[in-house]
């Protein structure tokens, strides 16, 4: 593994210099996954609601094919123009002409997980186009010139007095006011203008019916319909795992979308997009970035029923206490970290070791997606591929051969806690990985094997 | 080969056996009062309920918690807004109060389904500052699948679930109404 990459534990550990910032963003995260909880208790239903979801994805997964060709056909026969782009160069270059063909060198565009997947603002902006993200959170991070940390709450690490001291920067408002609600009404009247005076504007896809060629765009803020509405064009970006059977499927998902990723009941808006209207283009460009290859994969196909709710973010005690950037991919958290090494296993080797397999992200998966034994599973394959560092194979090595000799176990035990209990500084120095940010454990006096045998001696 | 013929190719070869759909869903007994778990609903998320005799009521009561409204845009008689005659939608930039039908309510979500064929503009409910929805009580289902029975397989260019007024929670987590679209949502319930 080449040491010069970007590595989760080294920037979580540059998050976590500042200590009550650490503390803040994991208890706001948690406060989110709480509001996820006390939504879905509410729904006698959630379980059931969670399995159909689940075998409803397993369907699409298994028909992907034909859904893709029915939503292509009743896309078209709707007026839809549908684009097919194999790679993110592609998908980039398709946005990009019809945007060139349309003479236009500013666009809107609201939230859309894919796009920064295939880094779409950075390549329009060297085309010359200016791309301005309308999410609030998402403009927020992209004025500071940050990637967002979260999928669902961009700038979930971002203090209100830090976004006033941007906005005073950036917006011109008064140095000093770190109101939310006068933030917001700042930005409403700064993007406002935004969507009033482009003609191209960009979404997102939450969900694609095959039955209808219709398309589905959740958002809070009503910036996917503020900016389409007022533009002449429509240009969706979509993975092609986002196909959903039919309409009536979408009952289950908008059940369970906004309940698991911020305790709403539903979204604000759930925009339901049939047919361009009278003068208006509509696009939709159907991305597959290595997603049909992953479909072969028996261990890890089922990250494809993803449907980016964010709620394994905010329940992973990872996550809360690294922040979303020491991920260093468009998608960070427990979902981000077994999506990105399939597309590039070295540069992501390190996601799948930034988890405690607690199974947490599992357990909150509106879609049952079996996220840890995923993370598993990525660990064996990174290793085999040889993509882990040098100490931690010779580590592995050596625990393998220490947990097979016996003696030698019961051995090292012995000497391990007479050291921790004599010569304590030889473990609690910076050189023991175990022992930053943490208080040795005090050695037993003895190993739990001689305490039962001993007790079993005597008859217990 | 082109890109939709590789990819098409690709996934014809690597997905998985069938897995058939699950049967159709069958949720539990509601029990609640419909239009009193819509009403509450509607207020949690930060809209407002009123109940309504007739239709003739509404436009006064409107105009009363406005008082100070320069542009009132009501679709409630005629599905064409006055001034959409260039069939620009920048030309309802400076509405404060747009009317207009919903079609159907969600007990449990509190959203309001309405299509391009109630709009009057597709940029209407989204532009305005104020929303005000009218529908009647009866058109209230408790959740979301019986919403979509209801809907069907219905024919629409633009059809959305609307619920509350435009919000974001993106600066530490805070609420603010009225993040891009309406700063309020009011739904007057006829009988």
């Amino acid at each position: 593994m080449n040491d010069t990459l970007k590595n989760h534990a080294t920037l979580a550990e540059k998050f976590n210099r500042d200590i009550p910032r650490v503390d803040w963003h994991d208890k706001t995260l948690w406060f989110v996954r709480e509001k996820r909880d006390k939504a879905a208790n509410q729904i006698p239903d959630w379980e059931k609601l969670r399995e159909t979801a689940s075998q409803i994805k397993n369907n699409v997964l298994s028909n992907l094919h034909d859904y893709l060709v029915e939503f292509e056909n009743n896309a078209q026969q709707n007026g839809i123009t549908v684009h097919w782009a194999s790679t993110p160069k592609e998908h980039n270059e398709i946005v990009h002409r019809i945007i060139q063909q349309h003479g236009v060198e500013h666009i809107v565009k609201s939230k859309s997980m894919l796009t920064e997947e295939c880094g779409l603002n950075e390549y329009l902006e060297h085309q010359g186009i200016e791309v301005v993200d309308t999410d609030l959170g998402e403009r927020i991070v992209q004025l500071a010139g940050e990637p967002p940390s979260h999928i669902v709450l961009p700038c979930i690490h971002w203090k209100k007095e830090e976004i006033g001291e941007l906005f005073h920067q950036h917006l011109g408002t008064p140095k000093g006011n770190a109101d939310p609600q006068f933030l917001t009404s700042a930005a409403r009247a700064h993007l406002r203008e935004h969507f009033l005076h482009s003609k191209v504007a960009i979404t997102g896809v939450n969900f694609a019916v095959a039955e209808t060629g219709e398309f589905v765009v959740c958002t809070n803020e009503g910036n996917a319909d503020l900016g389409v509405q007022l533009a002449d064009v429509h240009i969706a970006c979509m993975g092609i795992e986002k196909i959903i059977p039919q309409r009536k499927h979408l009952g289950i998902f908008l059940r369970l979308l906004a309940r698991s990723a911020t305790g709403q009941p539903i979204t604000t808006y759930s925009s339901h997009f049939q047919k361009p209207r009278a003068g208006q283009e509509m696009h939709i460009v159907l991305v597959d970035n290595g997603r049909s290859e992953r479909l072969g994969s028996e261990d890890f196909r089922n990250a494809l029923k993803c449907i980016r709710c964010g709620a394994c973010f905010n329940t992973c005690p990872v996550y809360r206490r690294s922040g979303g950037h020491s991920y260093h991919t468009a998608v960070a958290g427990p979902i981000g970290s077994i999506l990105a090494p399939a597309l590039d296993m070295e540069k992501n080797a390190d996601l799948p070791f930034a988890s405690t397999l607690c199974g947490s992200c599992t357990n909150v998966c509106p879609v049952k997606i079996d996220i840890h034994d995923q993370l598993y599973k990525w660990r064996q394959v990174l290793v085999k591929n040889g993509h882990v560092t040098r100490g931690k194979k010779f580590s592995m090595m050596s625990m393998r051969f220490l947990l097979s000799h016996s003696s030698l176990y019961n051995f090292s035990g012995t000497l391990g806690r007479w050291v921790m209990r004599n010569l304590p500084s030889l473990v609690n120095n910076k050189f023991n990985p175990w022992y930053k940010q943490r208080e040795m454990p005090q050695a037993p006096a003895q190993s739990f094997r001689s305490w039962y045998l001993k007790n079993k001696q005597h008859g217990k | 080969m082109g890109s939709r013929e590789k990819i098409l190719a690709a996934v014809k070869t690597n997905q998985p056996p069938l897995s058939p759909l699950p049967s159709n869903w069958q949720g539990s007994k509601h029990t609640t009062n419909l239009k009193e778990q819509f009403i509450q609903t509607v207020t949690n998320i930060g809209g407002l309920v009123i109940e309504v005799n007739s239709v003739e009521e509404i436009i006064p009561a409107v105009k009363d918690k406005f008082p100070e409204t320069t542009r009132i845009v009501n679709l409630l008689e005629s599905p064409k807004p006055t001034g959409a005659s260039l069939g620009d939608p920048h030309e309802f930039e400076n509405v404060t109060i747009a009317i207009m039908q919903g079609q159907l309510g969600v007990a449990e979500n509190g959203a309001v389904w309405l299509t391009d064929k109630q709009m009057g503009d597709r940029v209407l409910p989204y532009i305005c500052e104020n929303l005000v929805l009218v529908m009647k009580s009866t058109e209230i289902v408790p959740t979301l699948h019986e919403a979509y029975e209801r809907i069907g397989s219905s024919d629409y260019g633009l059809g959305t679930f609307l619920a509350g007024p435009s919000k974001t929670a993106d600066i530490e987590q805070s609420l603010v109404l009225g993040a891009h679209g309406p700063k309020s949502l009011m739904v007057y319930l006829l009988p």
